[in-house]
């Protein structure tokens, strides 16, 4: 059952435009502002190249004739210049997981976890597009771009988007130092691949957020009877007699994946949350929010 | 077999199937339900998770349940169990079925024969001699008790009718006392009566008796009232538990004479009472016409009340003479007719223009002098088409000298001038008393109080044919009341006033029996039968068991004390009773009567009257199947397979789709009546009389199609209680005894078929044993009963220059399965003429709206598939000679109800010849 929700570009393009209306420019907070670090659209408090206008200011001997604000300059003796603020971008990395897993639902009125990804990730993508971020999907050999246009691309992948693997794993890529990173996946997979994929991104000195996103029949686990569990591409199979006995176990276990996951994250600077696809997006958007805001205080 | 209560089986040792139901528990229980496959993401956290429990999971309990009911369900299906086992035990020895055969057990009179048709069959195998009376007879007096052959006895079952009065016991129990010993079952109506414990008791003497009742509740309408002006029913019920509703109609004829339903009305018997009162308004116009009402439904002289002049009023004009004084109204000539009249007749006081333009049925003029000459003429001419003068004296009268010299119109003798007084201060002799009336006086028999005296009166000239007029006189011979006829009409004359100037007899009630005499009123109640002793009645119209109305012929005079008494018997059934000018209705069932069911003897045995074995295997199959369904769905639900919306959907589709065909069917159908020419037949309910019915049609409408330009294709069967009719030409419309009269609604649709040109063709299908009247067999009964309603023309048997005879063949006979029974149409014009030089009368415009036959023309005309025909009609040549005409008649009667009179047209061509020039 490798069926993955296909959703045509412009339709998850309109989901996740819905669930980005309303909210204010994401803008990160940058406190450290290295050189290295790949600009973002944020205003540097000084003149400097940008798009933004800053000061007018006399202009001195030196000043090239062409950069003399004429409107300005006519309402005055003297010659003014007009000058920019200075901004510079940050980069953010997504890793959103289209393997089979995500193609679950347990019901027909929830989304599969799979489209609940993608519109959350294409979200955050979308304010961060306003707010002149640059960002990119990891899996994406090019470097991370900023504006609509690269909204527009991005849905487009995420919708042709589809593994045949049962778990994902976030793809190594070479981050710039200090960018930004954000991780949704069910995080199901197994616990041996994922702390290395995760390090390999820490190691590069790049602070995210961890989403998962699970079905809320893999939170509560309300199944009992003689059954044969499959994973989604069948290639992992697990039989019981009496399903119901197995759930306390099986809440440990999950209990224990979230509690590595969080354990992780705090070890190295990242935030974690966990989402299911029967709450409503919108918490998840304001959370993510405020993440990429925190991470780098 | 074996029996448990009123189950029992025919093959019991297939019950032991039952013991192994244990062990299936067992095995159910111990096989798990197969693995259910699920995708489920977060497998890899179950990996290495051992089972707590080794048990297998368990079937739940409910589903092990449906299933073991399905087996042990199936189990007892196949043991074949049968309801009411008849568990007969052969006897001998005479049996002696006696039936109450009263209105009471018409109701289920169809039951009663065929318990007495079942226990007839049994005494026959037993051979046992058999003795079937009707407790409504008398004993016959030479053998009452007749027991014969049980086969002589069930060819009479069917002859049997019920009658319409109830059993009287005394003579039987006589009777029976004088037998040899035998056993009985006696065959009960239910009603409580008198004389029942005795005959039960003279029966137990000779055997066993055992009793059979329907437990049917009893219905009986008790009476017909008039109320301040309202129809007032009351009915009764023999069982006072629960509600029930039930219909009443009233019958009457239209002003041409044709017998309709006038009204309507809905009753319902409360929680725990027997009676129930009605109250109907109804003009009195209407009112007048009544002549019987009924419960819908019930077929019983006991739910039948016949209507006569008690509910009848009529209306009578009141003319005096002067304006009256206010405040004077015991003087006024007029306050004692008043009160007289004012409780049983509709009584109004106009002038005399307007009394006359209202036609009453009766005035009465108190102490009018003469009217002017063109108003005498006015009045005499109301008299001669039947109205009913009546005037008093006076002093009026007197002084205007009419009717003195010579006899005059209105007055039925000529008049001494002057009058005389007797027994007054003045004069001599004492106040005249009435002289007895004689047996030729209309008041024959009326007592006369020794109060009633006459002081003063009006005289007759000794005119030669004084004594024939004179109804009442004196005691010294003068006439008191003297009445003469005119035309249709009657004039009568009181020589008194009608105040108590003149006599005293305005203030006896001798007064007002002796208006009621003379027809101005209505007797109120019944006959008293101190007042009708004497007199001789003769039935007019005699009511049967089933509470039909039927001509009576062949019955000698009753006397009235015995009418009286109803007292009924074959030579006096319930029914309407007349005597020179009088009618009366005497029913089954009078207002005093009680119904009460009957209180058995402790010990009674009784025996079941709905009999027989019913087989449960079919049901208990049908109900194992549900079971397995159920099953199905259930485990379905249980292995998760039911949530997909597919398989719900397929269910609900599997469910919902019988009726939805049937929804798109009818429209479908009435696209293609639309489209094309239908023949239509009326569907009876009865599945092989509609087969007739639709091969039928088949059958012609494929000779029509052949022979002639009419096309019509597959015909239909409608139902007029829900089924547009407008949509077909022709109904053809079979009749059997089965059918019920058409509701309110479908006879609006009818009578709206028939007013818009469409033809009904009216099958009784017996002119085989009726002769083609169709009066008296039981099919011509439900077909009067259905046309009742019908807004039917006149009809005639169909005259030999109807166009149903050229319409596309020459015909002269109309033939279906049997021949030789005339037809009928509707009735040509009275000024009907034949114009000089042509063969026809030019007759109706238009289609006749009914055609009544009796010759089963639907079997004649039927076809199987391949075109053959499918019922025998008469034999050899001659028999298809025959059918040949039905379709004969068929294509007739099509191109009739196609093409109108186009026929008969053809009268117009000698003018229109003549106006060519040719």
């Amino acid at each position: 059952m490798t069926r993955l929700i296909a959703l045509a570009p412009a339709a998850l393009r309109a989901e996740a435009e819905a669930q980005a209306a309303g909210f204010p420019g994401l803008l990160a907070q940058a406190s450290r502002l290295a050189a290295t670090l790949s600009p973002g659209a944020h205003g540097r408090r000084r003149a400097g190249p940008g798009d933004q206008f800053w000061q007018y200011r006399p202009a001195v001997a030196g000043d090239a004739r062409q950069r003399i604000d004429w409107r300005r300059s006519a309402g005055a003796d003297s010659h003014f210049v007009r000058q920019m603020e200075w901004q510079n971008r940050k980069a953010v990395h997504f890793w959103i997981d289209s393997s089979a897993s995500m193609a679950y639902r347990s019901s027909d009125k929830l989304p599969a976890k799979g489209v609940r990804t993608r519109v959350l990730g294409l979200a955050i993508a979308i304010l961060l597009a306003r707010a002149g971020e640059s960002f990119g999907l990891m899996q994406d050999p090019e470097p991370p771009r900023s504006g609509r246009g690269q909204v527009t691309r991005m849905a487009m992948r995420l919708a042709a988007a589809g593994e045949r693997d049962d778990y994902g794993v976030p793809p190594g890529k070479d981050m710039t130092t200090g960018s930004r990173a954000v991780f949704i996946s069910d995080f199901l997979g197994d616990w041996n691949r994922l702390p290395a994929a995760l390090g390999q991104s820490a190691a590069q000195r790049v602070q995210g957020c961890l989403i998962q996103v699970l079905d809320p029949a893999e939170e509560a686990f309300p199944f009992d009877g003689r059954t044969i569990f499959e994973s989604m591409t069948g290639a992992v199979r697990f039989e019981t007699r009496r399903a119901g006995t197995l759930r306390d176990d099986y809440l440990k276990r999950l209990a224990a994946r979230k509690d590595a996951l969080r354990q992780f994250a705090r070890k190295t600077g990242w935030i974690f949350m966990t989402h299911h696809t029967d709450r409503p997006t919108r918490p998840a958007l304001m959370w993510a929010y405020n993440a990429l805001s925190k991470v780098s205080l | 077999m074996i029996t448990l209560g009123p189950i029992g089986f025919l093959a019991p040792w297939l019950l032991a199937g039952l013991s192994i139901l244990p062990l299936l528990w067992w095995l159910l229980r111990a096989i798990p339900p197969a693995p259910l496959r699920r995708r489920f993401p977060a497998v890899l956290l179950l990996l290495g998770l051992e089972d707590k429990e080794t048990s297998p999971d368990r079937t739940p309990w409910w589903l092990l349940l449906l299933r073991m009911l399905a087996v042990s369900t199936a189990i007892i299906a196949f043991a074949r169990p049968v309801l009411n086992p008849t568990d007969r035990i052969p006897r001998h020895g005479p049996l002696l079925i006696a039936m109450d055969s009263s209105w009471a057990s018409a109701q289920s009179w169809a039951t009663r024969q065929a318990k007495l048709a079942e226990v007839l069959q049994y005494a026959s195998q037993d051979g046992r001699p058999v003795a079937v009376v009707r407790l409504t007879d008398k004993p016959t007096a030479d053998a009452p008790l007749a027991f014969a052959d049980a086969e002589t006895a069930t060819a009479r079952v069917d002859g049997l009718q019920p009658n319409a009065w109830s059993p009287d016991y005394a003579p039987w129990v006589a009777a029976v006392a004088q037998a040899e010993p035998f056993e009985t079952l006696w065959i009960s109506d239910g009603l409580a009566r008198a004389g029942r414990a005795e005959f039960y008791k003279a029966l137990s003497e000779k055997g066993a008796v055992s009793v059979s009742e329907t437990g049917t509740v009893v219905l009986v309408l008790k009476s017909v009232t008039i109320n301040d002006g309202m129809l007032a029913f009351s009915a009764a019920r023999s069982s006072d538990s629960g509600e029930r509703r039930f219909k009443l109609f009233v019958e009457g004829t239209d002003p041409t004479g044709i017998a309709r339903v006038l009204a309507r009305a809905d009753g319902a018997f409360e929680e725990g009472a027997t009676e129930a009162e009605i109250h109907l308004e109804l003009q009195s116009e209407l009112r007048n016409r009544v002549t019987r009402v009924a419960i819908d439904g019930i077929r019983s002289a006991g739910a039948v009340q016949l209507a006569d002049d008690a509910i009848r009023h009529r209306s009578v004009a009141l003319l005096g003479g002067v304006r009256e004084q206010e405040g004077a109204a015991l003087v006024s000539p007029l306050h004692f007719l008043r009160k007289a009249l004012a409780p049983t007749a509709d009584l109004f006081e106009a002038n005399l223009a307007d009394t006359l333009q209202s036609s009453p049925d009766v005035i009465v003029m108190a102490d009018v002098a003469g009217p002017g000459e063109a108003e005498t003429q006015e009045i005499v001419t109301w008299v001669e088409q039947g109205g009913h003068l009546v005037r008093f004296a006076g002093p009026r009268l007197v002084s205007s000298g009419i009717g003195q010299r010579e006899e005059h119109p209105l007055l039925p003798v000529r008049l001494r001038p002057g009058g005389r007084s007797v027994g007054g201060a003045m004069s001599w002799g004492a106040p005249k008393m009435i002289e007895p009336f004689g047996p030729g006086s209309p008041f024959f028999g009326l007592k006369i109080p020794a109060d009633v005296a006459v002081i003063s009166q009006v005289v007759a000239q000794p005119d030669p044919d004084l004594a024939a007029r004179v109804l009442a006189s004196l005691a010294d011979g003068t006439p008191l009341v003297t009445a003469k006829d005119l035309g249709n009409g009657r004039v009568t004359l009181f020589h008194v006033t009608a105040n108590a100037d003149w006599s005293t007899l305005p203030l006896s009630g001798l007064f007002v029996q002796m208006l009621e005499r003379l027809v101005i009123l209505s007797p109120a109640g019944g006959p008293d039968a101190a007042e009708i002793a004497d007199t001789t009645w003769v039935p007019e119209k005699t009511l049967d068991g089933f509470g039909v109305l039927r001509p009576a012929a062949g019955f000698a005079g009753v006397d009235g004390a015995r009418l009286a008494a109803r007292d009924f018997g074959a030579d006096m059934p319930p029914g309407i009773y007349a005597d020179e000018n009088r009618r009366v209705a005497v029913n089954a069932v009078d207002a005093d009567t009680r119904i009460a069911p009957v209180s058995w003897p402790g010990g009674t045995a009784f025996v079941a009257m709905t009999p027989a074995e019913q087989p449960l295997q079919s049901w208990l199959l049908r109900a194992v199947l549900i079971l397995l369904a159920a099953d199905v769905i259930a485990t379905l639900w249980i292995g998760g397979h039911l949530r997909s919306r597919g398989v719900v959907a397929g269910l609900a589709l599997a469910f919902a789709l019988a009726p939805m065909n049937a929804q798109a069917q009818a429209e479908k159908d009435i696209l293609r009546a639309a489209n094309n020419t239908v023949l239509a037949y009326v569907l009876t309910g009865d599945p092989a009389l509609d087969e007739i019915s639709d091969t039928g049609l088949t059958g012609l409408s494929a000779e029509l199609y052949r022979r002639t330009s009419i096309e019509p294709i597959t015909p239909v069967g409608v139902d007029a209680e829900t089924d547009e009719l407008s949509l077909y030409p022709f109904l053809y419309w079979p009749i059997s005894d089965t059918q019920s009269p058409p509701g309110a609604k479908a006879v609006a649709r009818i009578n709206a078929f028939l007013r818009g040109g469409g033809m009904i063709l009216f099958d009784t299908r017996d002119s085989n044993i009726s002769g083609g009247s169709g009066a008296g067999t039981p099919n011509g009964r439900v077909l009067q009963s259905i046309t009742r309603q019908l807004d039917i023309p006149p009809l005639e048997p169909v005259p030999h220059d109807h166009v149903l005879t050229r319409a596309f063949y020459l015909l002269q006979d109309f033939p279906g399965r049997y021949a030789n029974a005339p037809v009928w149409v509707e009735a040509a014009p009275p000024n009907a003429e034949r114009i000089e030089g042509m063969p026809f009368r030019n007759l109706n415009d238009g289609v006749t709206p009914v055609v009544i036959g009796g010759n089963d023309w639907a079997s004649a005309w039927a076809i199987d598939e391949s075109g053959r025909p499918i019922y025998p009609v008469g034999r050899g040549s001659a028999g298809e000679r025959r059918r040949e005409f039905a379709f004969r008649f068929g294509v007739n009667l099509i191109m009739h109800v196609m093409t109108g009179n186009y026929k008969s047209d053809q009268v117009h061509v000698p003018a229109l010849l003549d106006r060519l020039g040719q």
